[in-house]
């Protein structure tokens, strides 16, 4: 067969599908620019007639408020309350996030149980918290747990170690130690647990027994910690009650109390079900081969089955991270001094509302970003290698 | 029905068997259940003692309009039952042209319109919120609340009734575009006729909790499925656009998007559109959700195979129409179950506008009216915050249910 020849006049410009593609591309960039410029461009005068600054220079001016717990001035400006509230967001987030991954794979295995009332539990316990909103868990949180049923601070539940009351829950603190002492008592307890890792690795080697050095070597640190703090001449305390406050010890705030019980509990309902659905992914043949090698059942799950599972769960339990610290910013209707509530307060002294919110939600942008890099570098390093 | 019946004798053993296998298989197992009995035992204890003895729910009686309605005024509360009448015989004449039109189509079989097992199916399936429903309309003070439920049970039965006989008639095509734009303008027709009497700024409630979700999740579908479309377009600045938008929106928090609308939005906009909060905050909950929506409709267009756009391609379909008709379509329907859970998801996060913005929707009544003079000091928010949640529960729960049972028939996943 004979090719046509193909004829001399080019497509016109007009149906030329690539012209059309970029024409359309451009619009949609043309598009969006305008709309972003016509809101900062709104933006600029209301501020220019309202005669507000939109820079960044309120982070200079004094915060003028205190953050309940902490000893920063109210003279201090409101960069040093930022940080502070950030160092709040990162707190719950890290406390919230190792709780509830906890509870949520308890719960979840639990639903798997063929203990039939382990399992309804587990169940009811789900489906219960799934649907309802977390607002409420940290609202109640507040109102009816800690205001409901911790005393008050004349009739705290004093237990020695541990004072409870509805001014919060005080367990006993370090006190001394700074910046250079800290630093050293820290290099020299992580070479002691590196020393203690290589020790059971040639252990390992020579018996064959498992080396479980990440443990061991966990474990060496907090003990170098605690002998050398106390060989260094610091000291801890004991809460105890005072008045009408307590002191010694560190003192948990009851609002960050009950943001961190409601959301654990309410993300643990999520992270129960993403367990559950990567412990069935996890084919039958494993936890049989494992039954027939006669491991016990808690060997045959911790051994066997969580870890293949958690190389499925991995993306998922990252999405409740992250929703667990986005979460967090509801930490403010209660009063907890996240991020949120630091930059609602400032603007509420008059920083001006939209550098305010612009810059914590950078932030919390750059928290999402960087933990969903982490999440990623997990996944990759844990997912199976196919082909 | 004859079901093969197993020994009389035989079931004290079964029983004793049953024990054996699920709680006390092993030594370490009965100390499991006896633990988890004891602490199931004390939660059920308390809940049962809370709601029938200690709880004082005169509060939620005395304060149910405002729960349910905010500061709605009370002239006005007819046009909610009727509005909720109409909405309830909508509903089931929908869901009968529907059935009627699958059956004529012959996706489902018919079955009897009585039998014992459909009716046990539908009791399965809403004695939740029946139950829910039954003790909110027993909490009621007056009678309105209950002649309104009983008007909308009779115009849903009717509607029900009436629709098979609408989806049997083969109908042109004009008469078709009229019966859908019909059904489709009349839930837009009793928004304004309920907003022509009262603002939208002075709505409340569980109701506005309901309608700010279900205005938020329909508008924010043609802009999530934009951007969907967008992210995996093979043009470089409009998949640039759209994930950056995605991406941004997914990283911040709901919360502070709340709060910045709240303070902020006046800056953005110019004073005469500045739109009032509650306005506010079903913008922010659609330009929110439609990040979200938009990576649930790229899923699902990932799902569909690549064989159905080179067939498009393949018959001569434009571009836009082998999206349109062949690959969209399949996308939606597989991610139909998705929708829903952001839906709920949606519906629980407006609880946030409260808070946020002091819209007054039911999480904020609910905190609000245990410093009322009567109940002042005595500790009731339990009662209040326990009754909200039970409506969240409720709907969100159903909703749950309701979109497994889709998608075990939809079949996603199986085919």
């Amino acid at each position: 067969m004979v090719s046509a020849p193909v004829s001399a006049t080019r497509v016109p410009i007009w149906r030329n599908v690539r012209v059309l593609q970029w024409i359309f591309q451009l619009l949609v960039l043309l598009f969006a620019v305008l709309v972003l410029a016509w809101l900062w461009g709104n933006y600029q005068t209301n501020s220019e007639r309202l005669n507000i600054p939109t820079d960044l220079g309120y982070l200079d001016n004094p915060a003028a408020f205190e953050i309940t717990g902490n000893s920063m001035s109210q003279n201090a400006p409101v960069r040093t309350a930022l940080y502070e509230g950030f160092l709040n967001t990162l707190r719950i987030s890290v406390a919230g996030i190792i709780a509830a991954t906890l509870l949520g794979t308890i719960v979840g295995i639990a639903r798997l149980s063929q203990n039939w009332l382990v399992s309804k539990i587990a169940t009811v316990y789900v489906e219960a918290v799934r649907n309802v909103p977390l607002a409420i868990f940290v609202v109640a949180g507040l109102s009816a747990i800690v205001f409901g049923v911790l005393p008050n601070i004349q009739e705290a539940w004093d237990l020695g170690f541990l004072v409870a009351s509805n001014r919060g829950i005080a367990v006993p603190w370090f006190e001394g130690g700074t910046g250079g002492g800290l630093l050293l008592l820290g290099l020299a307890a992580a070479a002691v647990a590196w020393g203690v890792a290589r020790w059971r690795r040639s252990v390992s080697e020579r018996t064959g027994e498992p080396p479980r050095s990440g443990l061991f070597a966990g474990g060496a640190f907090v003990v170098a910690m605690i002998v050398g703090w106390f060989a260094l001449g610091y000291s801890a305390t004991l809460p105890n009650v005072d008045g009408r406050r307590t002191a010694g010890g560190i003192r948990v705030d009851p609002s960050f109390f009950a943001l961190f019980f409601a959301l654990v509990v309410y993300t643990a309902s999520h992270i129960a079900e993403i367990v559950r659905g990567s412990i069935q992914s996890v084919p039958k043949g494993q936890g049989e081969a494992a039954s027939a090698l006669a491991l016990s059942g808690f060997q045959r799950m911790i051994n066997v089955i969580l870890p293949q599972a958690f190389r499925v769960a991995i993306p998922p339990l990252g999405n409740q991270y992250l929703n667990l610290i986005k979460n967090s910013s509801l930490g403010a209707a209660i009063g907890y001094y996240d991020l949120t509530l630091v930059t609602q307060t400032t603007v509420g002294n008059g920083s001006p509302a939209i550098p305010a919110f612009a810059l914590t939600m950078v932030i919390y942008i750059g928290i999402s970003l960087f933990t969903s890099v982490f999440v990623n570098i997990a996944n990759r390093r844990l997912a199976l290698v196919e082909r | 029905m004859t079901v093969p019946v197993t020994g009389k004798s035989g079931s004290g053993a079964g029983a004793v068997t049953w024990l054996r296998r699920n709680l006390f298989r092993s030594p370490l197992d009965s100390v499991i259940t006896i633990i988890s009995a004891v602490i199931a035992a004390w939660v059920v204890y308390k809940t049962v003692n809370f709601i029938f003895v200690t709880g004082r729910w005169e509060i939620i009686r005395r304060n149910e309009k405002l729960l349910m309605l905010g500061r709605f005024p009370e002239v006005h509360v007819l046009r909610w039952s009727i509005t909720a009448v109409t909405l309830a015989g909508w509903g089931g004449l929908i869901a009968g042209i529907l059935r009627a039109r699958q059956i004529a189509s012959g996706s489902i079989v018919p079955d009897a319109p009585f039998s014992a097992r459909r009716l046990g199916d539908l009791a399965a399936r809403f004695w939740i919120p029946a139950v829910v429903v039954l003790l909110t309309l027993g909490l009621a003070s007056s009678s309105g609340p209950w002649i309104t439920a009983v008007l909308a049970v009779v115009a849903a039965i009717a509607g029900r009734l009436i629709g098979p006989f609408i989806g049997r008639v083969k109908l042109g095509r004009g008469a078709n575009a009229t019966l859908y734009t019909f059904l489709a303008v009349l839930p837009v027709a009793l928004y304004f006729y309920v907003v022509d009497a009262v603002g939208f700024d002075d709505w409340g409630g569980f109701t506005l909790n309901l309608f700010l979700a279900v205005v938020s999740i329909i508008l924010c579908f043609p802009l999530g499925v934009m951007l969907a479309l967008g992210r995996r377009s093979k043009l470089p600045l409009v998949q640039l656009v759209s994930t950056a938008y995605v991406e941004l929106v997914r990283g911040a928090p709901l919360f502070v998007l709340l709060l910045l609308a709240n303070v902020a939005l006046q800056f953005f906009i110019p004073a005469s559109l500045a739109p009032s909060k509650a306005t506010r905050s079903i913008v922010v909950f659609t330009l929110f959700t439609a990040a979200y929506m938009a990576e649930i409709v790229r899923g699902g267009l990932q799902s569909v195979p690549t064989g159905q756009s080179e067939a498009a391609k393949a018959l001569g379909l434009s571009p836009a129409r082998q999206t349109g008709l062949v690959v969209l379509p399949q996308a939606l329907r597989n991610v139909i179950p998705a929708q829903i859970g952001q839906l709920i998801s949606l519906f629980k996060d407006t609880s946030l506008a409260g808070i946020a913005m002091g819209l007054f929707d039911v999480l904020n009544v609910a905190s609000a009216i245990p410093a009322q003079g009567d109940f002042r000091g005595q500790g009731l928010i339990g009662e209040t915050l326990a009754f909200t949640a039970l409506l969240f529960w409720a709907v969100s729960y159903t909703m749950s249910r309701e979109s497994q049972r889709l998608e075990k028939r939809l079949g996603v996943g199986t085919r």
